[in-house]
């Protein structure tokens, strides 16, 4: 199933920061074809910014991000374009066009950046949006739906992109439990076709059944990796000991 | 172009147009206090006086908002000595454009006192404050604190916009001094940049000083830019 | 007094006098407009220039943000005899219509620029980033984002400044165009009482602009929700 293990992404030893503030103080993590990476870790841990900086949106200060081997370079706008072109993020605070429909907010990068043709983009839309439980609601406006419901517009979005690596930001935060299960399928049956995924989350039963890695920060660093079971059930370090407890316990 | 600058000849005006701005600072600043005065007596009617006193307000406002200075200038210069009522320029001037301001600066007034929240004065009140200290420790810094950036704004408003009228009537402020001074030996472009340059570091002295003292006076971040 | 304008009031509201300043109120309006909305045009280049970083583009946004706050700084009468005095320097025999339609449009370019900033700096950072990182190029966010999202912050503040600016037109008598201020000068100069010449005049001003600003109120309530 998850056979290829060769290196899709790669972060080694990056640095970020905001301002003179440096939250992200040596990030190491790979992402094989086919792999589901789970990034936990306390709130203000900079789990959010590694997804910025691998979409380019907080350029890393040190260390460097490697796609199929290939070292990208952020300064270059064509070898961005080629990074952003295969990887889709979903944002934790969803960041749907607020002038734009459902429809739209879903459709406008396939049929005005990746310029496919356009039966075929609705077709996939439709499809999508249907997948998320949210075929009644092509033409409403963000401030129309719930945050739940916009979550799952910004993940069809997200997936009509046809990415080969998909970030995902706390997708369930703000789902009520019901949701939170069909989004879950949803990120399941990705997870089944092969979809890479890197995914935030705290779930914890979720990340133990789809996650084949669990990184742990804090404070910008990594604590400690491993497989789920490695990190839930038998944590090496006191910090994880205590992270792991604290989310168990809840 | 076949026009060949000078600017040599046209410095030596420098000092004329350098009294220009005097009067120009001097204008700009008798307006803002005169309308500011006449703003806050129309504001404090308009939001708390009766029917009668908040409709005159409300006219006020709108007449003298909606038409331009220069024509009520005008007007009082060549109209009020039909009825017998002669004033020389500068006072037509300071009066016209005192009356203009004012109704602006009436609706930024009554912005302010429109903002002072019901609970704040209760709040006062319970801490035992009397009227008097009420409205000193409370209203007034609420109220200086709302609407200063746009006072600030509206004093560069009328330094540059306002005060340039004068010429128009003959007040010799700098637009005036630059018109007579260019004609004496025919540098128009010249003595006019060298006012225009004038007015630009005038406005910008004046805003850095309005934004430093309502940083210092009310904790205000107004933009200097 | 009331038997001189009894006097002269049938004379004064002759058919040519009034169709002197009708057209002169289609002068008025039309330099306005044409100015305004080319100001409107170069505005908006102005402020997306701003907007693009790199090296490349320095030289540019350096010279946009000069040319905004230096002639927001410069009274527009300074400006009007500016252009006046250049254009008759490269270019004579231009008519003072279009010396006039070049001064409103520099003028509002600089004044309407800063409102397109303002605008552009108010669509949330989050909603341009979602876009970068679905690769949508500068023009295509500006075109789809920004533009979209901030023209409601946008068209209110930049309406009531053009709507302003009528009245600010009326300084452009002092070159001779025959504008609505211009024509009441005149009249005035033929023996007409001050009073009745500019009350005509400035009801007429009033005429144009008050349906325009309660329009433009109403407008703004409209976009706001
Ligand atoms: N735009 C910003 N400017 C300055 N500091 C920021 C900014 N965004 C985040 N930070 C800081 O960077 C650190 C990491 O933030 P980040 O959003 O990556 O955390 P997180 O792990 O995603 O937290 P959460 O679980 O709450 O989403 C935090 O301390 C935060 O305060
Ligand atoms: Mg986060």
């Amino acid at each position: 199933m998850r056979g290829d293990l060769s290196h899709h992404l790669e972060i080694k030893g990056a640095c970020a920061s905001y301002g003179r503030i440096q939250v992200l103080k040596g990030v190491d993590l790979t992402l094989g074809k086919g792999e589901v990476v789970a990034l936990i870790g306390p709130s203000g841990s900079g789990k959010s910014t590694v997804l910025r900086m691998v979409m380019g949106l907080t350029l890393s200060t040190a260390g460097e991000i490697r796609l199929d081997g290939e070292a990208v370079n952020y300064r270059n706008p064509a070898s961005l374009r080629r990074l952003r072109d295969r990887i889709a993020v979903v944002f934790q605070q969803y960041n749907l066009f607020q002038n734009m429909d459902v429809m739209r907010n879903v459709t406008i990068a396939p049929l005005k950046i990746k310029r496919r043709p356009r039966d075929q983009v609705v077709a996939d839309a439709k499809r999508v949006l249907a997948k998320v439980g949210l075929a009644d609601k092509l033409a409403a406006y963000p401030d129309e739906l719930s945050g739940g419901q916009q979550q799952r517009v910004a993940i069809a979005r997200a997936l009509c992109l046809n990415p080969e690596i998909l970030l995902l930001d706390e997708v369930t935060s703000a789902l009520d439990p019901e949701l939170v299960n069909e989004v879950l399928d949803t990120i399941r049956g990705l997870a089944a076709e092969g979809m890479t995924m890197l995914i935030v989350s705290h779930e914890m039963a979720f990340v133990r059944e789809v996650a084949t890695r669990v990184i742990l920060m804090d404070d910008g660093q990594m604590v400690e990796a491993g497989t789920p079971q490695d990190i839930f059930d038998k944590p090496q370090t006191q910090r994880a000991r205590d992270f792991v407890g604290k989310i168990l316990r809840h | 172009m076949n026009y060949t600058f000078q600017w040599g000849v046209a410095l030596q005006h420098l000092p004329g147009l350098l009294e220009g701005a005097k009067l120009t600072f001097i204008i700009g600043f008798l307006t803002f206090w005169g309308a500011s005065l006449l703003g806050l007596v129309m504001a404090a009617l308009k939001t708390y006086g009766g029917r009668i006193a908040r409709r005159i307000v409300g006219a006020y406002v709108i007449f003298f908002t909606n038409t331009p200075a220069l024509v009520q200038i005008w007007f009082l210069y060549f109209g009020l000595p039909d009825v017998g009522i002669v004033w020389d320029k500068f006072t037509c001037m300071l009066i016209g454009l005192t009356l203009n301001s004012g109704a602006y600066l009436t609706e930024i007034i009554r912005a302010g006192f429109i903002s002072v929240r019901r609970n704040e004065i209760e709040a006062a009140e319970t801490l035992g404050f009397s009227r008097i200290q009420q409205v000193w420790y409370v209203i007034v810094p609420h109220i200086a604190k709302t609407i200063y950036p746009a006072l600030a704004n509206f004093f560069i408003v009328i330094l540059v916009m306002g005060t340039s009228i004068g010429s128009v009537i003959g007040v010799q402020e700098l637009t005036s001094q630059a018109k007579d001074l260019a004609t004496v030996d025919y540098r128009y472009l010249e003595v006019f940049t060298i006012a225009a340059a004038i007015y630009v570091v005038l406005t910008f002295v004046a805003s850095i000083t309005l934004a430093l003292v309502g940083r210092w006076a009310f904790r205000v971040k107004a933009k200097i830019f | 007094m009331l038997e001189r304008l009894a006097d002269e009031i049938p004379r004064f509201f002759s058919w040519s006098n009034m169709l002197l300043l009708g057209e002169a109120m289609a002068i008025t309006l039309a330099m306005t407009l044409v100015g305004c909305v080319l100001g409107f045009l170069f505005a908006f280049i102005i402020a997306f220039t701003r907007q693009v970083p790199g090296i490349l583009t320095l030289p540019f946004r350096t010279a946009a943000i000069l040319f905004v706050e230096v002639f927001r700084r410069i009274p527009f009468l300074v400006v009007l005899f500016l252009v006046l005095f250049f254009i008759q320097a490269v270019a004579q025999g231009t008519s003072l219509f279009t010396v006039a339609v070049v001064s409103i449009c520099i003028y509002s370019t600089a004044y309407i620029a800063d409102i397109i900033r303002g605008g552009f700096e108010s669509v949330a950072r989050q909603q341009i980033e979602a876009a970068q990182a679905m690769n949508f190029s500068r023009w295509q966010i500006l075109k789809s984002i920004i533009v979209p999202q901030s023209w409601p912050v946008v068209l209110p503040p930049a309406v009531a400044f053009m709507v302003g600016f009528i009245k600010d037109t009326s300084l452009v008598s002092q070159i001779g165009v025959f504008e609505l201020t211009f024509r009441g000068r005149e009249l005035n100069n033929m023996g007409f009482s001050g009073i009745l010449v500019f009350g005509t005049i400035a009801f007429l001003y009033f005429a144009i602009s008050y349906p325009l600003a309660r329009w433009g109120q109403w407008l703004e309530k409209r976009l706001a929700r």
